[in-house]
């Protein structure tokens, strides 16, 4: 490891949790999983409301959630671009605390996801209804499913199938070994333990993708503490330090993306690991948002894991799974263990319990370096930290 | 044109604004135009006012050819809204014009399975007249 840049450990994550109740919670509001996750992580940070001088959301806008919360920020963003909203406010946190402007910033996250299904409205003058949802392309399973497609022609279709099962199969054995994973949660009507012919077997959503290609959509929320160099000392967890970020988008509307094989991560993982001072050799655990199976497998190209088109046999063989030699989202996922909606918020939840040796059966050892990635929207935005327990 | 129009989709149609009026207004007459860029000279979609390569706000139309190739494509099979529960299954795609613009579409004339389409497939955009304003280009392979 070289040096990182000024910005390296400026700024850490103390406190990560999620709501009292995920998976199937219809008795519950997202604004309830918001306050609930608030108060969980403040407490999993040593903190209380009263600490906190910065409110971060996305979706519902930080004036209804601090309302709620009885809270006055200082400081407040609601950037929203998509799921990987909740890594660019760790990196917008980091800005305004090395700017001397807060000490403790809260990002929260609450979503409904399975129980409000159905959704909001829709701009009718925006881009995407005028010209993408008239022939229904509506939702992410549809966009993402045409990249895809695009990638299997360029790639073989076979070894890319078979480098998305492989993705389906070994995130979910990490979910089993995870407590709160929807597919150990009562109301899981699926398989649990699953192999090759339940992947293939799986019926489909939007060709090239199976429902276990597809993330689940479950409720819940998440809430994370970053805070400046001084209290992050005084913390009474292990930290987990920001040695690195980046975030960026280059389209909104999957017809507008440059190239449907890579994402802008291409740009945002080389920016954050220059700045944390690291290479992908380094790194111990790899969090990388899982929307769909294809989203990982452009993702770890994109950041530089391997090279174009050779995903399918970097993951092959369960490799990425609990026994690999190459751990990713040991949480379960966005595939096996929560998708409210906007996912970001529980990549960094596993990253930190990971950095701090508390994920249970499923603890990667030795780990002390974390990649977390989010994707947003239809591949549109990009967000990478890289996170260190020293 | 044919004389069998593709299968009715119900709404959500567009909404057609002072900035994309005119597309709108030429896919009624079965014609298919595109903004196009008078300082780099290239054409690209959707219709905006300032081009998105070089960002210049001196813009033209031009007619495109309607000729191009499947560029990507999903069978969909569980409607994503209740509004096209009526529809699946059907094969959305991005089409690239031989102008080189990328048009979102759905493809009309084939059996919505993934074999009967291919990643390069050349074909023709026609239009489906799907409410008495609105004409959506649609594309029918070769």
């Amino acid at each position: 490891m070289t040096t990182g840049s000024d910005l390296s450990r400026v700024a850490a994550i103390i406190g990560v949790d999620e709501s009292d109740e995920m998976g199937h919670v219809p008795h519950k509001s997202s604004m309830q999983h918001h306050a609930e996750a608030a108060d969980n992580a403040l407490r999993d940070a040593g903190l209380t409301l009263d600490d906190v001088d910065a409110l971060f959301c996305a979706g519902v806008g930080t004036v209804s959630v601090a309302e709620y919360l009885g809270i006055v920020p200082k400081y407040t963003d609601t950037t929203s671009i998509g799921g990987s909203s909740f890594l660019a406010h760790v990196e917008h946190a980091m800005a305004a605390i090395n700017a001397g402007l807060i000490d403790v910033a809260l990002i929260t996250h609450g979503e409904a996801g399975r129980s409000t299904r159905g959704r909001v409205g829709r701009d009718p003058t925006a881009a995407g209804s005028q010209y993408e949802a008239p022939y229904g392309m509506i939702g992410a399973p549809v966009a993402y499913a045409m990249a895809c497609s695009r990638y299997m022609h360029m790639y073989g279709p076979e070894r890319v199938r078979q480098g998305m099962a492989d993705v389906s199969i070994a995130t979910r054995k990490w979910a089993l070994q995870n407590p709160k994973s929807f597919v150990n949660h009562p109301s899981w009507i699926g398989p649990a333990d699953v192999g090759y012919e339940d992947y293939h077997d799986s019926r489909w959503i939007a060709w090239p993708f199976h429902i276990m290609d597809c993330c689940l959509v479950t409720d819940g929320g998440g809430a994370c503490v970053v805070v400046s160099a001084d209290v992050a000392r005084n913390a009474k967890k292990k930290p987990a330090w920001i040695l690195g970020s980046a975030e960026g988008h280059d389209h909104q509307i999957i017809s507008q993306m440059p190239d449907l094989t890579r994402t802008i991560a291409h740009e945002t993982g080389p920016r954050s690991m220059q700045m944390a001072g690291v290479t992908h050799d380094d790194i111990d655990l790899t969090m990388i948002y899982d929307s769909f199976t294809y989203t990982v497998l452009t993702t770890l190209e994109s950041l530089g894991y391997c090279g174009p088109g050779e995903a399918p046999d970097f993951v092959a063989n369960l490799r990425t799974g609990p026994g690999g030699d190459f751990p990713m989202n040991t949480s379960g996922g966005g595939l096996s263990y929560a998708h409210t909606g906007m996912y970001g918020m529980f990549l960094l939840i596993e990253a930190t319990r990971q950095l701090r040796g508390e994920s249970g059966d499923r603890q990667v050892e030795d780990c002390n370096l974390s990649l977390v990635h989010g994707t947003g929207g239809e591949l549109s935005s990009t967000a990478t930290l890289v996170l260190s327990n020293s | 044109m044919t004389n069998q129009p593709p299968a009715r989709m119900p709404l959500p149609l567009p909404t057609p604004t002072q900035e994309n009026d005119f597309y709108w207004e030429k896919c009624k007459e079965h014609e298919l135009w595109l903004r196009s860029c008078n300082a780099c000279n290239e054409p690209y979609f959707y219709p905006r006012d300032m081009c998105p390569e070089c960002h210049s706000r001196d813009t033209t139309w031009v007619q495109a050819s309607g000729r191009g190739e499947v560029h990507a494509y999903a069978v969909v099979e569980r409607p994503p809204t209740p509004a096209f529960a009526g529809e699946v299954p059907f094969v959305t795609a991005l089409i690239k014009l031989e102008e080189g613009p990328i048009l979102p579409t759905r493809i009309v004339g084939v059996e919505p399975v993934p074999d009967a389409v291919s990643i390069g497939m050349a074909g023709q955009i026609e239009f489906d007249d799907a409410s008495e304003t609105i004409s959506l280009p649609v594309f029918r392979p070769n």
